[in-house]
């Protein structure tokens, strides 16, 4: 019997993703990938998969889902993200840590107050068909994925292992450290020539707002105008994830991961990548400063952030066991059925 | 060769060789994208005037790709690139082209002048950009040369022939879009089951083919079970 997922209720956007598919941004596919790698590759490594396995997004609203395998091992990571399990009083159990659930279980996924998104991670990982080297959904052209969609009820997301292994499962030591409330950090162009002294003063020295219009293309940030020098309209060129588009308005746009590849509209400044999961995070409403910095401080911020998600899966620690019986780990070794199935 | 280096956050370098569509330009850029190899080179996107790079800051540095570009930029340009030109059937008739009316009143031609212009014309393909496997291409002759639609459509059907100020472009997939629609094709640009996802490579060139509804519709047939094969040969670049 095939190991799933089953969906009861899909949540308001829930799609597979996992680091993305790069290489194709020459024939115009965006990147796609999560967009907060850091909590994806967190919620991998505390079920023993691979960094950029596939796993579900979860945005504003959770799923609810029931477990069509003999056991399936998961793990939730997002700041304040929670899943409860069993429909009458629910177990609840908090993110940054892995466990066993058996068949037929229900959970729900309870994404927290403070980030827009959080990422289920499952023991083998979810087993869709790659689509350019990736999992990653990406709706606009319905390629990856679940039929290159988000979910819906009914679907069953396929598991890539039948069962749990057998071993202990894994937490994060103590409570990761609340989000900072830091600058967004900027590097600013490729097109700053394009706007006045003054719009790039207010762009780092305003607070601005995400609106209601962000998905996973792009976020509008309601703040004050940013006035170009002369005319908004560029020759077409590529576009980095991050990158803060102007259009005529002068409301800026700040592009995510599955932004177009290309676009038409002067880019004042760019996030540097170790802040990507930062603004993945942020929900419509929630405001945002940035300061710039250096490409060359950038680029070490960026190996500084590799090194602490190093550091942080190495120091994941084991759950105690309760009495003495570790029954994810019995559950996963097959002991139970194949004591009861009496074959040997 | 003179280049601009410009910054895109940490990930990601532009090489900008000026600031207009210019085929003399696209060479350059085209030439750099087929030719730059890079230890932390992720991949790179070619448009009109610039090459982005796009690289891995865990493996290399801005600074160090920009050495080694300006290196490669000094040396003497390498042979020409070649690629594909690629016969498009196109149907520019009735509900196909939904503009061409439109289009022959804003330029002062007839609709048969407008598509014994639009198919006369051999296309370079820029760039690919907007959606998967949606061809940049130019130029167009400039009696066609039009602005944008003041009112884009919600919806432009799948395989749809558009213009807009120098250009022209196929939509592969269904999407709102300003460009004034004048014909479209059954061919599909944009298969990522296939060896090669995208139809089109930046470089390659297109030629616009007129068919009737009816050649029209048995080619639709053919592209749905597999069977066709568009025409196409090599051309020097």
């Amino acid at each position: 019997m095939t190991a799933a997922l089953k969906v009861l209720a899909p949540g308001l956007h829930t799609t597979v993703q996992d680091l993305g598919r790069p290489g194709y941004q020459a024939i115009g596919v965006p990147v796609s990938g999560a967009l907060d790698g850091f909590s994806l590759r967190l919620a991998n490594a505390l079920v023993g998969n691979f960094s950029g396995s596939p796993a579900l997004e979860i945005l504003l609203s959770g799923p609810t889902l029931e477990v069509a395998a003999d056991t399936v091992r998961v793990a939730l990571a997002g700041t304040g993200a929670s899943l409860e399990i069993g429909a009458e009083k629910p177990r609840v159990i908090g993110a940054g840590q892995s466990l066993t659930l058996p068949r037929g279980e229900v959970f729900q996924i309870v994404p927290g107050e403070q980030s827009a998104c959080c990422y289920l991670a499952a023991e083998g990982g979810i087993a869709v068909p790659l689509v350019l080297g990736s999992a990653s959904t990406y709706v606009r052209a319905a390629i990856g994925g679940i039929e290159g969609r988000a979910l819906r009820r009914g679907d069953v997301v396929p598991l890539g292992v039948a069962c749990a292994s057998a071993r202990a499962e894994l937490r994060l030591p103590s409570p990761p450290p609340p989000a900072g409330e830091h600058p967004i950090r900027v590097v600013l162009g490729p097109q700053q020539e394009y706007f006045t002294a003054e719009a790039v003063a207010t762009l780092l020295g305003s607070e601005f707002r995400v609106s209601p219009a962000a998905d996973r293309m792009g976020m509008r940030l309601d703040g004050p105008p940013l006035r170009h020098r002369h005319g908004w309209d560029i020759v077409s060129d590529a576009i980095a994830t991050g990158a803060i588009q102007v259009p005529g308005s002068g409301q800026p746009i700040l592009l995510l991961a599955d932004h177009q590849t290309t676009g038409g509209y002067p880019k004042i400044a760019t996030v540097v990548s170790a802040d990507l999961p930062v603004v993945g995070r942020r929900r419509p409403g929630d405001a945002l400063r940035f300061v710039a910095i250096t490409v060359e401080t950038a680029e070490a911020l960026c190996r500084d952030a590799e090194r602490r998600l190093v550091e942080l899966v190495a120091a994941l620690e084991a759950v105690p066991q309760r009495n003495g019986i570790d029954l994810g780990s019995l559950y996963g070794g097959n002991l139970i059925s194949g004591v009861v199935s009496g074959f040997e | 060769m003179k280049v601009r280096f410009l910054a895109a956050g940490d990930r990601a370098l532009v090489v900008e060789f000026g600031d207009r569509i210019d085929r003399a330009l696209s060479a350059e850029v085209l030439r750099l994208h087929a030719s730059l190899r890079s230890s932390g080179l992720v991949e790179t996107v070619p448009s009109f005037r610039s090459l982005m790079v796009h690289y891995d800051p865990l493996v290399t540095t801005g600074t160090a790709l920009e050495h080694a570009i300006s290196i490669l930029l000094d040396r003497e340009p390498g042979s020409r690139s070649t690629g594909t030109l690629w016969r498009v059937p196109v149907c520019y008739d009735g509900e196909f082209a939904p503009d061409l009316a439109e289009v022959g009143r804003l330029t002062g031609l007839s609709p048969g002048e407008v598509v014994a212009l639009h198919s006369a014309t051999r296309y370079h393909i820029y760039m690919l950009g907007f959606l998967p496997g949606f061809p940049y291409m130019g130029d167009l002759p400039a009696r066609l040369a039009l602005p944008r639609r003041a009112d884009p459509r919600v919806r432009v059907p799948t395989g749809s022939i558009a213009i807009a100020t120098t250009l022209t472009a196929i939509y592969p997939y269904e999407s709102p879009g300003g460009w004034h629609l004048i014909g479209a094709t059954p061919i599909r640009l944009f298969d990522p089951e296939r060896a090669q996802p995208a139809l089109f490579t930046p470089g390659d060139a297109v030629q616009c083919e007129p068919v009737d509804a009816v050649a029209f519709a048995s080619i639709k047939t053919a592209v749905d079970n597999g069977s066709y094969q568009i025409a196409s040969e090599p051309i020097a670049g």
